[in-house]
């Protein structure tokens, strides 16, 4: 850990000013940055904190929308009853992710800026070639120990897998990031490796998070987030879904359905091919497992983490036949 | 050091204080509060802090180091390096066998291992230190790394004859054996991953050192900090007044020890040195990766006439760890022909070492696994199974067991269980996509025994102060030798306190192997039985005592007080007594150790463990059993297994105080179910680096992994194991876990799993 200026910021453009400034980094519940800090990772010359800005934690819920402030906490969503009732995903996926301790001092706006959990990419000491956080030098991953490694969006500059929950129930419903002069969905806010590895979001230098907006939906509401891991607590997901569906009155037929997928991708992973092949169809479960196999196109293995393939289109299926038993 | 509060609450024992009696951990209440004080929290004037570097190759040798930059940094008061760092002593391992080199340097030039310290920065504060430390560059000549056992270098080792165990003709009554199994077991490299890391704070002052540093055997620890910078013995001084886990990884002094005392020497000044959480996996052995191969050959009714068994276990280049892999094979189960040997292979590894019941930990995976095979082979229910070759006696060593409830284990255990219901196919058991499989298996420990020092005091004011350079890691020893003291002296356990993990207190050895409590219940039982009989003689001879008049034999001593045994005369409190008798205190120190014991042999017992009696000296074989019984729920899309219920039997003899034992047999479940389904260092071959280093990655169970466990005792006092009748708790209960889930895992899914951990992908 290096010396670094702390900044404190008062007031959203007060943050935006200094968040322009050169090796700038945001500091708010402070999970990524300290950890980061501390395997050599984030160097920022500037830490700006935006923890004590004033109405930037607010959860507002209503059956058209959620709004919900960058700095309100993770436990703090999760628990919120309107977000229980109106977006189940969403507070699912948050109480599955971290642990209660990362829960209580993380914020929405700070997850979204969560870095990857690729051992490579957090062990400069050791692995200097990073295309992640050095451009160019290469990836330490490809060849290496890959568990845990992206099958979806993967390049050759880069396979590390998109860690977070709350991102994939964000994707499946079409929730935009607030950036003050522009508005993002969320799906494009994260950027796949391609060849630029290095950036992961559209943010630009001087933008905050100030919010996330989820519109409402039937689908919404009868929503999960199904996450699988071999810990019960406080792991990654091996896969995970985000299933959102919406039924005709017969109670059988697909009128709307949502599907993301976490854990087996280099960002949230929205899959519309298997929404499309089952929209109009009437649930069952063998129409239910061959479409989930649709997720898996363009998958591309490193040998040991291989049994995603497997794995995350069983993840959807069993969230998606979960959804249809409780009409 | 801390004086604990007696706080204990309403309890199903009459008799809380008593040996045997639920009372609740003495130091609780100031672990909790925070009062507690941890060694590496010392606070000293003028303390500067090192911060150390690691090698980034696994082979190879140290080229050069540029250390300039970090010299020149802000705060950095020194960088060492191998050609700058003092030179020390080479100091004899924990047998006592002399070093082979003379000259010890704790920063290596030549590279065995990835992470291996190779030069370390001191500076005014800890944040300067890890700056500093950022900026040392190293080149090195790297040569090729044999990263593990399955690396096409690492070859076929080194057998290792005092492991070899055999009797009768195995091979040749495998071959002709009716029905036969053989398969291959495999465990891999696991750390101890304690929630305190290791670290020290080291002070001289002249010839004198303190080390303020977590510890399992201070007077071993002492012992070779003395011998590195070649002082007296009694110029060591090591506090470890409470250790945040050590399951075998803090009982030696290591190379970051030896540096951070060096640096104090060369800097005239404290310094602080704390592994972070990465080295803490790259800085001292965990559990070495095991291989074996078990063969078992039986008649169709079941019965054993063979077992065959090989192991491996890997060890660091410029060390030798042996993990017996055939010590619970051999002694289980009764068969006629037998046969057990041992290679172990040289890796770059740092040299790996004691976790939680080395050796009998991955062998009981191994063979208790092929005893489920076989059982399944046969049609045989797995427990009855386990009665058929029931051993009646050590089949090793040919003695008596000095108590083996392990046939109670057994049956308590299923009773518990309700193991009668179980269906005996696999894939037989299920809740919607949730397989359920039932599995079990044995355990056993030795009994490893030693001596201990304690000196305890009655003061003027009626307290009690019980000393020992023992340690309490959280398995209790505050807590019993307390009991110890209260019941044999006859006070309240209030009045009782307990001082440990100060070097210069009477002596320990090491708090290993499951021995302590035995030990030191013994010496303490002895040293307040002789304070007891000097505050008796006390009362009948001296003429201030008002009970001298009595021309009594004896008197008693009950909750504090002093009276007649008859009833008649006086009653007095001892604080009263002492008063009478114009005393400040009485003082005894006991030892469990013969009373023409020399000098030298009582410093080669606490600073050794050569001197550890064998289990099966004498005419008995001693060891704590157990059997467990585990149900499992296996997701059949997901793979995911889950532990839904443990019922263990354990039979560790006597216990001192049920309640902590409980609580020790249920943290080694809970270690071994970790050990089943999770733990795993996990190397890149092209590095020989581990990248899993942290507790976000290398998993751990948390609360949610675990389900409610039962535990039962079955043991009886076993008069040939200790004093008090006490057998080893400490490390019983992780033994046999591994393989009962496995086993479990097969009848929930029909798939063997023979490679731990049994992740989700070797399912699905």
């Amino acid at each position: 850990m290096r010396d670094f200026s702390y900044l404190r910021a008062d007031s959203i453009e007060a943050a935006r000013n200094a968040a322009a400034l050169p090796g700038a980094m945001l500091l708010a519940g402070g999970t990524t940055l300290i950890d980061l800090a501390k395997c050599g990772v984030a160097e920022p010359s500037t830490v700006i904190d935006i923890s004590h800005i004033e109405g930037l934690n607010a959860v507002d819920v209503t059956a058209d929308r959620a709004v919900i402030g960058a700095l309100a906490r993770m436990s703090h969503v999760a628990d919120n009853p309107q977000v229980r009732n109106l977006f189940p995903a969403v507070s699912e996926a948050l109480w599955q992710a971290a642990s209660a301790q990362l829960r209580n001092m993380a914020t929405v706006g700070g997850n979204l800026m969560q870095r990857t959990r690729c051992p490579y990419f957090r062990d400069p000491a050791n692995f200097p070639a990073c295309n992640k956080r050095a451009p160019g030098s290469g990836c330490s991953a490809i060849g290496g120990v890959t568990r845990g490694h992206a099958v979806l969006g993967v390049s050759e500059a880069c396979i590390a897998t998109y860690p977070g929950d709350l991102a994939v129930a964000l994707v499946a419903f079409d929730a935009e990031v607030d950036l003050g002069e522009r508005k993002l969905k969320v799906e494009d806010f994260f950027l796949a490796p391609g060849a630029t590895a290095e950036q992961e979001h559209d943010i630009r230098p001087g933008e905050v998070i100030t919010a996330i907006e989820i519109p409402g939906s039937a689908a919404a509401r009868r929503s999960t987030y199904l996450k699988v891991r071999d810990r019960q607590s406080y792991e990654f997901a091996a896969a995970s879904a985000a299933v959102g569906l919406e039924l005709e009155s017969d109670g059988r037929t697909v009128r709307d359905i949502r599907v993301a997928l976490g854990g087996v991708a280099t960002k949230p992973w929205r899959v519309r091919a298997v929404e499309d092949a089952l929209r109009g169809k009437a649930l069952d479960e063998a129409i239910v497992r061959e479409a989930s196999e649709l997720a898996m196109e363009g998958a591309v293995d490193h040998g040991a983490n291989h049994y995603k393939i497997a794995l995350a289109p069983r993840v959807i299926a069993r969230a998606i036949l979960k959804l249809g038993e409780t009409a | 050091m801390t004086v604990h509060d007696m706080k204990h609450a309403a309890s199903d024992s009459a008799r809380l204080e008593a040996v045997g009696g639920r009372l609740s951990r003495v130091d609780g209440p100031a672990k909790i509060t925070g009062a507690a004080k941890y060694a590496l929290e010392q606070q000293l004037e003028g303390l500067t802090h090192a911060v150390l570097v690691g090698a980034t190759i696994a082979a190879g040798k140290v080229s050069a180091i540029d250390s300039r930059a970090a010299e020149t940094a802000p705060g950095v008061l020194a960088v060492l390096t191998p050609d700058t760092i003092m030179e020390l002593k080479g100091a004899s391992d924990w047998l006592g066998n002399p070093s082979p080199q003379p000259t010890y340097n704790p920063l290596a030039r030549e590279v065995t291992y990835s992470g291996q310290h190779i030069a370390a920065v001191v500076a005014e504060t800890f944040e300067q230190a890890v700056a500093a430390a950022a900026l040392v560059k190293v080149w090195y000549d790297e040569t090729p790394a044999i990263v593990d056992l399955s690396d096409g270098k690492a070859g076929d080792g080194i057998p290792i004859d005092a492991m070899t165990k055999e009797w009768g003709d195995a091979e040749a009554a495998f071959a002709a054996a009716p029905v036969r199994i053989c398969a291959a077991y495999n465990t891999p490299r696991e750390f101890q991953a304690a929630m305190e890391p290791h670290g020290l704070i080291a002070r001289w002052e002249g010839d004198a050192l303190t080390i303020w540093e977590p510890s399992q055997w201070l007077d071993g620890m002492a012992r070779t900090y003395a011998e590195w910078f070649g002082v007296p013995f009694e110029n060591v001084r090591l506090v470890s007044p409470y250790i945040g886990g050590g399951f075998g990884s803090k009982a030696l002094a290591l190379a970051h020890s030896a540096v951070a005392a060096a640096a104090a020497k060369m800097l005239g000044r404290p310094v602080k040195l704390v592994l972070n959480r990465p080295q803490n996996f790259t800085s001292y052995g965990g559990r070495a990766a095991t291989r074996q191969t078990v063969a078992i050959g039986a008649d169709r009714d079941g019965r054993i006439q063979s077992i065959v068994h090989r192991g491996v276990n890997e060890t660091a280049v410029d060390g030798m760890w042996v993990e017996p892999l055939g010590s619970v094979t051999s002694i289980m189960y009764a068969t006629p022909n037998f046969s057990s040997k041992q290679n172990v292979v040289r890796v770059n590894t740092v040299v790996p070492g004691a976790k939680r019941a080395p050796g009998e930990n991955p062998s009981a995976f191994g063979i208790e696994c092929a005893i489920d095979e076989l059982a399944h082979e046969l049609g045989i229910d797995p427990l009855e199974m386990r009665l058929i070759n029931y051993a009646e006696q050590d089949p090793h060593a040919k003695k008596a067991w000095s108590t083996r409830q392990l046939r109670e284990a057994f049956a308590a255990g299923a009773e518990a269980f309700g193991w009668a219901k179980r269906s005996p196919q696999p894939r037989s058991m299920r809740d919607g996509r949730q397989l359920i499989g039932w599995g079990m298996a044995a355990g056993t420990y030795p009994v490893r025994r030693a001596h201990g020092e304690a000196v305890v005091k009655l003061l003027a004011d009626g307290s009690v102060v019980v000393e020992s350079s023992s340690i309490d890691m959280g398995q209790g020893t505050y807590t019993i030798l307390a009991q110890t003291a209260a019941e044999t002296l006859g006070v309240p356990v209030e009045n009782v306190s307990v001082k440990l993990g100060d070097s210069h207190f009477a002596r320990a050895g090491v708090t290993g192997g499951s021995r302590l409590a035995g030990v030191m219940t013994g010496a303490v039982y002895k040293a307040a039985g002789q304070a007891l009989d000097e505050l008796i003689g006390l009362a009948l001879s001296d003429p201030r005592s008002p009970f001298q008049k009595l021309q009594a034999n004896t008197l008693q001593v009950r909750d504090g007080r002093i009276a007649s045994s008859r009833g008649e005369g006086p009653e007095l409190s001892i604080a009263e007594f002492m008063a009478a008798v114009g005393r400040e205190q009485i003082e005894a120190k006991g030892d469990t150790l013969p009373a023409s014991t020399t000098a030298e042999e009582r410093y080669a017992n606490y600073t050794t463990i050569a001197k550890s009696i064998p289990h099966t000296e004498g005419d008995w074989s001693r060891h704590s059993w157990c059997a467990h019984f585990v149900e499992v729920r296996v997701d059949e899309d997901f793979g995911t297994v889950r532990v839904s219920r443990v019922v263990s039997a354990l039979d560790s003899g006597r216990l001192y105080n049920p309640k902590l034992a409980e609580s020790q047999w249920k943290g080694g479940i809970i270690m071994g179910i970790g050990q089943a389904l999770l733990e795993e260092g996990i190397v890149d071959r092209r590095h020989g680096r581990i990248v899993n280093g942290n507790f976000a990655d290398y998993m751990l169970p948390t609360n949610a992994d675990i389900p409610d466990i039962q535990t039962i005792s079955v043991g009886i006092p076993d008069p040939h194991s200790s004093a008090l009748g006490g057998k080893g708790v400490g490390e019983l209960a992780i033994v046999g876990i591994a393989p009962a889930i496995a086993n479990a895992v097969f009848h929930a899914t029909g798939k063997r799993v023979r490679d731990l951990p049994i992740t989700l992908e070797k399912l699905i």
